[in-house]
């Protein structure tokens, strides 16, 4: 198969970028989109040129690493896989590709195709954790969890953080990955105990960081690759508001009850 | 705290609207006695009622309260929606979503520059700060509507602007149940459906007036 691409292209973090196109050929069908890439790139390397810089890691869907703003998607044209389960029989022979970066304030581009998403680890890190001293591994069933709880907690934890959510938003929102975080939290036991806190403190930092705000589009669960629910936006609402007003309501200044 | 939240703004804007959904459907029932041929009987009995009853009076304030919390959120949510992709995409989106969802901000100032002349040619006039049409007294909305709606131009726009209402109203309804986290997977399908009934019941109530005019002319009048 032949492909012409057009490529987002960018030196550093402050070069102006744009796009400039490639042409490949005799790709095979079969081959994934990184595979079709490498080809470019090697391609490119044989003339002497900068090839093009863009993140993969586990290349078997499951890691979260990989990006890349496919035609107007995020991880391309098929529903629930990421961009390096996208295969080039999913593109028609002759096809022209536009390949951008992730864009949103929260993730600034690096290089070319290469955005830093430590923003997702930072929201993270100012709550997304259980704080106990968890010891030997417990006995199975040892902590009753509702079926239906433990079920919601998986799906939700199916999330692999790629940033796909924040691509898609129409407002870069990173609502999706924090209700993923929130709920799959929440949903257990261990993580109950600190979930008052914990969605505050992350719903704070992802404002801080410059994310938008959900304006219910849904095109993040469309692109989701683990297809996270937005049930889960809906239960971080729910978790953000009781916990606000609870803590509005025990701050000292107004007396605490 | 609250307040300054991303989620809190939504959740502002979420009520504002909801108030404001009822409240169309009032306003909708009260229109809709335009169609009864009574001369205008029924209407101007309505019309009065709201305009003297004290439950109303107070209501009043409250319902542009609710105008100013639903646009005021409406554009701060927007602003920070923006900032946060400050360079945008070459290829535009092209996920699945319901296609208006994505432009409420747009079909809420075609709603709000509407508002504004709905204003001017009713609320304004009733309480004095414009002179009303020769021949027509300060209180009399049925004339008054009827002299409007005697216009096609007037009309047409009307229902256009009632249609952008609609599509407004369509995404608006599950929205605010969603930013106000009520979603669940057996109720939230049927309550899409319940939004998208109440949009329709809304765009078809409102548009049905003129078109009736239009259509049943002045001899029952």
């Amino acid at each position: 198969m032949n492909f012409t691409l057009r490529i987002w292209r960018q030196k550093n973090a402050e070069a102006k970028g744009g796009m400039v196109s490639y042409s490949v050929s005799g790709v095979s069908a079969d081959s994934s989109f990184f595979e079709m890439l490498d080809i470019l790139n090697q391609q490119l390397v044989d003339e002497g040129a900068e090839p093009v810089c863009f993140d993969h890691d586990c290349r078997e869907g499951i890691c979260g690493t990989c990006s890349l703003y496919i035609n107007g998607r995020p991880h391309g044209p098929v529903k629930g896989v990421t961009t390096c389960q996208l295969h080039m029989r999913s593109f028609a022979d002759g096809e022209t590709i536009s390949i951008e970066p992730w864009r949103a304030k929260a993730f600034p581009i690096v290089r070319d195709l290469i955005v830093d998403r430590s923003a997702l680890d930072r929201i993270n890190q100012a709550g997304g954790y259980v704080s106990v001293n968890s010891g030997g591994v417990p006995d199975a069933n040892s902590i009753p969890v509702r079926k239906a709880d433990s079920d919601a907690a998986f799906d939700a934890a199916a999330c692999i953080g790629c940033g796909a959510c924040v691509a898609a938003c129409a407002n870069a929102a990173a609502m999706l990955f924090v209700g993923a975080k929130v709920s799959h939290l929440a949903l257990l036991p261990q993580g109950k105990v600190e979930a008052r806190e914990r969605v505050l403190k992350m719903v704070e930092c992802m404002d801080d960081l410059g994310f938008g705000g959900c304006s219910n589009t849904y095109a993040c669960e469309a692109e989701c690759p683990k297809g996270i629910s937005v049930a889960n936006i809906a239960m971080m609402n729910r978790e953000f508001l009781s916990s606000a007003i609870r803590k509005e309501k025990s701050s000292p200044f107004t007396g605490g009850f | 705290m609250l307040l300054s939240s991303s989620i809190a703004g939504k959740v502002l804007m979420a009520l504002a609207g909801l108030f404001l959904a009822v409240f169309l459907l009032v306003h909708l029932g009260i229109n809709l006695l335009l169609l009864s041929s009574d001369g205008g009987r029924a209407f101007t009995a309505a019309a009065e009622f709201m305009a003297t009853n004290p439950v109303i009076k107070i209501a009043e304030p409250v319902l542009f309260g609710g105008f100013l919390l639903h646009i005021f959120f409406g554009m701060m949510v927007s602003g920070q929606n923006r900032a946060a992709r400050p360079v945008r995409y070459q290829e535009s989106n092209s996920s699945e979503t319901s296609f208006l969802s994505k432009y409420m901000f747009h079909t809420g100032i075609i709603v709000f520059l509407f508002l504004a002349m709905h204003l001017a040619d009713f609320y304004l006039i009733k309480t004095g700060f414009i002179a009303p049409p020769e021949g027509i007294a300060q209180h009399d909305f049925y004339s008054r509507a009827m002299l409007l709606f005697s216009n096609r131009w007037y009309s047409f726009f009307y229902i256009l602007s009632i249609l952008v209402l609609g599509f407004h109203l369509n995404h608006a309804i599950q929205s605010a149940f969603q930013t106000l986290g009520l979603n669940h997977s057996r109720y939230t399908p049927a309550l899409k459906l319940a939004g998208s009934a109440y949009a329709i019941v809304i765009t078809v109530g409102f548009s049905l007036i003129p078109l009736w005019i239009a259509f049943i002319p002045l001899t029952r009048l």
